[in-house]
């Protein structure tokens, strides 16, 4: 039993579960009233098989004539029960496959309307295990929870009547001895949970331990400490072992135990039963079969509503964490009447920004910069000072929390944000390549792009050269591992500027700090581009920032210093002694 | 599958029990039906209560006694299972222990990881399956149909028609759903990589404003993945139907048989009922034998993965014979070539250099120019594919793991510390270290501040991958940790990359300053850290550009002096 954390499975989740299945509710009552049918039908058979077997008595007191159509009764029941089984089944297949993938792609929908923010604080890793595992778990969980419910329900209601119907001294028997497998079954489970806390809490710090030194194998190895590791591996392995025996153990027995009183109760039944057929001659030894066939399904139910109900909660508790995203507050929409910015001169202004991630910390404090069009703008200055904020800001990542941030006059929230990034020319640190040709991953910007435009961007970045040599060329399939150099992904990502070629640049590669001839083609690349373009680069090294036609020196949150690389040194102050320290040591420990 | 069975051993006499008392079970649950018989056609028909109530209470007795052998087998089967697992994961940890690099770099850690957590317990619950269900289930369905022709051949020939028609159509089903479900899988695995993807590039996503097109192949992907799992769907969904409805036929051909046969006085009233309880059995059972079948080929799949691992790698590399010493230099590179497995082109070519006992080497260059793997071919982490590396004059292939271990010590590029306290980090290259000496290297590595503004010094806990640490303090223990074997040969490989300049300059002194005559690498990205080196090498593309000291390359190696001007900017003079 898998120990399961209560996320809000509140009434609040349950509402919102109901009110998503809405749209399928036809297609739950039609598979609800099969479940319905084909229970009750298969309850039904029994009882035509006990008939048939009390016209088959002794030789001479065979009553074909009635048996015959009472096997063709049994017949068209199985038939009909198993033909509304196969209908429900492909009914519950659709209902489940179809919720999943609308939870699917609604999520993934609304991941892309998210905030930056909610992607930057919260594991990606977590994200990802909510639409492909939550999904799949709440549609599969509540579906299959819920159908096994009903049938199950339904099932034990259906014995229960017919029992009583006829003969409700036996039924009796067995409504009481029932409870005895509940308690068994409570009471192991009750048992095995804390086996099992102990069980996966032991299996987490051998999986902790295996993460730490598999992961660093190649130190373990260069200081010789294998045996050390060896020896506290199997201390772990040796109490996982005896905690696991103990946990596997006592939840294997809920079968064998519900077996057992289910025994009993088949034997209570022959017992009565039995003695009944002497004493009433109503009940038939027909009947006693009908009563021993219902006895050995009747439990069978019990076992699996138990099973259903952790399922199901696991299933609400998935459902939870899934809407919980998808409520998840959208990015402030572009305002009605939004300008749609096209082909911007590049005048920056920022007028008294103020900005903060978390309002505890405040970072930036009204932050004052003016950038005429085609200038060439550095920024510096010793990491967490907010070089990387100031082009969340930038490309509207982030909302100010106050003052304006205005291109060409326009403040950027009067702008929509797609002409606004579309305004922009970005390189990060880090080169992301998606799962796609060559083609698909350079056009990204402009999917409408030529060949022609395609190549002469790869061209102009100094990537043509390296992709003609792949086997497919432009058409091969990269991913972010699939061999490419970090230098190639590089170029790659500046090729994908290029094919756009905005008017503003925004710069953030940090290429290592020292001159390899790719490295000095991703350079030449950049000064390329940058050429009459607005351009803010963060400065890596420091050959970029004495280009600049202003260095901006951040610290802590707003800018210390500007002017140019000569003007600042003659200055003596905080740049003079960041270049001195950092750069003249460590140009590439600036990041 | 097979060859990893041998690491049941301890547990094998549990294993063997474990489906014995299961099957023992099973013939008690077969002897029921004959029980409710005689209940019929003796007790009944006799009139006889005390009769009846013996045969209840026999039934009880067998019931009890069919639990306990249950139970017995759970246990058992518990048992050898976790075993089982036990055996095999300390089994796949030791092998780890025992890979090379070449080894790690082909298998990656984080499959090793997958084998050692998920994929055994995978075969843990297989086992265990396995061993409670494989034996009952058969013996079930066959034992069925063998008390079925104890009871009356005729009637028995239709069981002997029913199971094998059972097994096909459950089979069959289940057969034809495993490569559906493999589409499945593969097809889950692309929607799961879109959407990593997709998170990993949300700045660049978004900065190009491609989300609409993000979105339209995300659903394309999970509407292809809806497809197949639909299909999947569609295949299995006649499975328990059509059992069901076999299982009704069948019964009415035994019900019409029976009531032939009971004409005809060859059997009894009682007999008709037992050959039905018979046939309800059977159904259940199959479809468990169904799943089952379906665990044991999923945990089939992880056991073969992991026998794959256990017999991938681990050979240690060979020692050479040739202990003869053929130069005085402590490290002599000639001709050195490395091509890593796997690759297509060389990663270092051509180096060669000789190395004096005391100096310092600076080895500088570019991002993958090939300066790690250039010192990771020191203390044969690696073995060169071309050329020949000596210490102290004699081959490295000569010497014994443990006495290269002694001679090199190498701080590696990522500063990784473990879970413990700062003294049994520190011990790691040599566990009977004492404080003395642990306070000497922690001074020479700059760290001494670091553990005495811990609280409790030496015995301060250390977190998992050293959370609780800067990462300049954990460059300056990992250098540590080196000291405190006290190597002949000291590698620094870019792990000063996280100190400030000053402490930077500090610790190089401090290590010069060391006893004995130690011989120092020094990788760096900085030029002002090896500047001043007694040698340089240069590297560019795994190649050895330049060899020198500072003012030689300066003059003679372009590439040298690029890098270097980068850094220090002509006007101003380097100021270290």
């Amino acid at each position: 039993m898998p120990v399961m954390k209560q996320t809000k499975t509140t009434r609040g989740t349950l509402s919102q579960v109901l009110r998503y299945l809405k749209r399928y509710t036809p297609a739950l009552l039609l598979s609800l009233l099969l479940a319905a049918a084909s229970v009750v039908l298969t309850l039904y058979g029994p009882i035509l098989i006990g008939d048939a077997i009390d016209l088959i008595i002794e030789p001479d007191r065979v009553f074909f004539d009635e048996i015959l159509p009472l096997l063709i009764r049994i017949g068209i029941a199985a038939a009909a029960a198993a033909l509304f089984q196969w209908i429900m089944n492909i009914i519950n297949n659709r209902i489940t496959y179809g919720i999943v993938r609308d939870l699917r792609s609604e999520t993934f929908e609304k991941l892309q309307r998210l905030p930056i923010s909610y992607i930057d604080s919260h594991a990606h890793g977590e994200i990802v295990s909510r639409i492909i595992t939550d999904a799949d778990q709440f549609s599969d969980g509540l579906l299959m929870g819920f159908s096994q419910l009903f049938t199950g329900i339904i099932t034990i209601l259906g014995t229960l009547i017919f029992m009583f119907a006829i003969n409700w001294k036996i039924a009796l028997v067995v409504v009481l001895i029932t409870p005895l497998s509940l308690f068994a079954a409570s009471f192991i489970s009750k048992r095995t949970y804390s086996m099992f806390r102990k069980q996966s809490q032991t299996r987490g710090e051998q999986t902790a331990f295996i993460n730490e030194i598999i992961e660093n194998e190649k130190v373990v190895r260069a200081y010789g400490h294998e045996s050390e590791a060896q020896e506290t591996f199997r201390e772990i392995n040796e109490r996982l072992e005896s905690c696991s025996r103990s946990a596997v153990f006592f939840s294997s027995t809920v079968n064998p135990v519900t077996r057992f009183v289910n025994g009993i109760v088949y034997a209570g039944v022959a017992l009565v039963g039995a003695l009944s057929v002497m004493t009433d001659p109503a009940f038939t030894v027909g009947s006693l079969s009908i009563f021993l066939s219902y006895a050995n399904q009747y439990t069978k139910p019990f076992n699996e509503i138990s099973g259903v109900v952790t399922e199901l909660q696991n299933a609400l508790a998935c459902a939870a964490r899934l809407f919980e995203l998808m409520e998840e507050p959208a990015q402030i929409p572009d305002e009605d009447g939004a300008l749609v910015l096209e082909n911007a001169n590049g005048n920056v202004e920022i007028d008294g920004v103020d900005f903060s991630y978390t309002k505890e910390k405040p970072l930036i404090k009204d932050f004052h910069l003016s950038v005429r069009a085609g200038q060439r703008v550095a920024i510096v200055g010793p990491t967490g000072c907010g070089k990387t904020t100031l082009i969340n800001l930038l490309m509207r990542f982030y909302d100010v929390d106050k003052g304006e941030i205005r291109i060409d006059g326009t403040e950027i929230r009067h702008i929509t944000r797609k002409s606004l990034r579309q305004n922009y020319g970005m390189v990060l640190q880090e080169t992301w390549i998606k799962t796609a040709t060559i083609r698909e991953n350079i056009s990204i910007g402009k999917p409408d792009a030529t060949d022609e435009e395609i190549i002469a961007a790869a061209k102009a970045s100094h990537a043509h050269s390296f992709i003609k040599r792949l086997p497919m060329g432009y058409d091969t399939v990269i991913t972010d591992d699939s061999g490419l150099s970090q230098g190639q992904k590089q170029l790659l990502c500046i090729a994908r500027v290029m094919l756009c070629l905005p008017p503003l640049l925004i710069n953030d590669a940090a290429t290592t700090a020292i001159y390899t001839r790719t490295e000095m083609k991703i350079q030449n690349a950049f000064s390329r581009m940058m050429q009459g373009r607005t351009s803010f680069i963060v400065a890596h090294r420091l050959s970029t920032i004495r280009e600049a036609d202003v260095i901006l020196v951040m610290r802590n949150g707003s800018v210390v210093e500007s002017g140019t690389h000569r003007a600042l040194l003659e200055k003596g102050g905080f740049y003079a002694e960041l270049y001195n320290s950092q750069f003249s040591g460590s140009a590439g420990a600036a990041k | 599958m097979i060859k990893i069975l041998k690491y049941m051993r301890g547990y094998t006499v549990f294993a063997v029990l474990a489906p014995i008392f299961k099957i023992l079970e099973a013939i008690f649950e077969l002897m029921i039906p004959l029980v409710v018989k005689s209940i019929i056609d003796v007790g009944i028909a006799a009139g006889d209560s005390g009769y009846i109530l013996r045969m209840c209470g026999l039934l009880v007795l067998l019931t009890l006694i069919g639990f306990s052998c249950t139970m017995v087998a759970q246990y058992f089967a518990a048992k050898a299972a976790v075993g089982f697992s036990k055996n095999l994961r300390q089994a796949l940890f030791d092998h780890a222990q025992t890979l090379t690099f070449s080894d790690i770099d082909r298998m990656g850690t984080s499959t090793m990881i997958t084998r050692m957590t998920s994929d055994i317990a995978q075969v843990q619950t297989g086992v265990n399956l396995t061993l409670r269900l494989f034996s009952r289930s058969p013996v079930i369905v066959f034992g069925s149909m063998i008390m079925a022709f104890t009871i009356d051949v005729p009637s028995a020939v239709i069981f002997a028609i029913a199971i094998p028609v059972l097994c096909v159509v459950v089979f069959g089903i289940m057969l034809a759903g495993i490569p559906l479900y493999r589409k499945v899988q593969a097809r889950l695995d692309r929607v799961l990589g879109i959407t990593r993807e997709n998170l990993s590039g949300a700045r660049v996503i978004r900065a190009f404003t491609d989300e609409e097109n993000e979105i339209k192949t995300f659903k394309e992907q999970n509407t292809a993945l809806t497809a197949v799992q639909k299909f999947a769907g569609k295949i299995s969904a006649p499975m328990n139907p059509a059992t069901y409805l076999l299982i009704n036929l069948a019964i009415i051909a035994l019900v019409y048989t029976g009531a032939l046969r009971v004409e005809a006085g060859a059997i009894t009233q009682g007999s008709v009922i037992a050959l039905y309880n018979y046939m309800s059995q059977i159904l259940v059972e199959l479809v468990k034998l169904a799943n089952l079948i379906i665990s044991m080929t999923k945990a089939a799949a992880c056991a073969d993965r992991i026998a794959a691992m256990l017999a991938d790698g681990g050979q240690p590399l060979p020692i050479s014979k040739n202990k003869e010493k053929q130069d005085d230099f402590a490290v002599t590179f000639r001709g050195v070539g490395l091509t890593y497995q796997n690759a297509s082109e060389e990663s270092l070519s051509d180096i060669s250099f000789t190395v004096r006992r005391g100096e310092t080497v600076g080895i500088i260059g570019g991002t993958g120019s090939g300066k790690t793997s250039l010192v990771h071919l020191i203390p044969r982490f690696y073995d060169a594919t071309r050329g020949e590396i000596l210490l102290f004059g004699v081959d490295v292939r000569a010497y014994t793991a443990e006495q290269l271990r002694q001679k090199v010590g190498i701080v590696m590029q990522k500063a990784v510390l473990f879970r413990g306290t700062i003294r049994d980090n520190l011990r790691w290259g040599k566990p009977d270290a004492t404080d003395e000496e642990i306070w000497k290297a922690l001074d020479t590595a700059q760290a001494r501040d670091v553990v005495e503004g811990k609280e409790g010094g030496l015995d301060y806990r250390i977190e998992q991958d050293g959370k609780n640490l800067s990462g300049g303090q954990r460059q300056r223990l990992g250098i540590a940790r080196t000291l405190v074997a006290d190597p002949d040969i000291l590698i620094l490989d870019d792990s000063a990359s996280a100190l400030d300049y000053a402490t930077d300059a500090r610790l190089r002194n401090a290590i010069k300053e060391m006893e004995n005559d130690h011989t120092v690498f020094i990788v760096s990205q900085r030029a002002a850290s090896i500047a001043h080196a007694d040698k340089i090498v240069v590297l560019e593309d795994g190649r050895a550009v330049g060899i020198g000291t500072h003012t030689e390359l300066l003059e003679s190696c372009p590439v040298y002096a690029e890098i270097y001007y980068s850094q220090f900017p002509k006007e101003e003079e380097c100021r270290s």
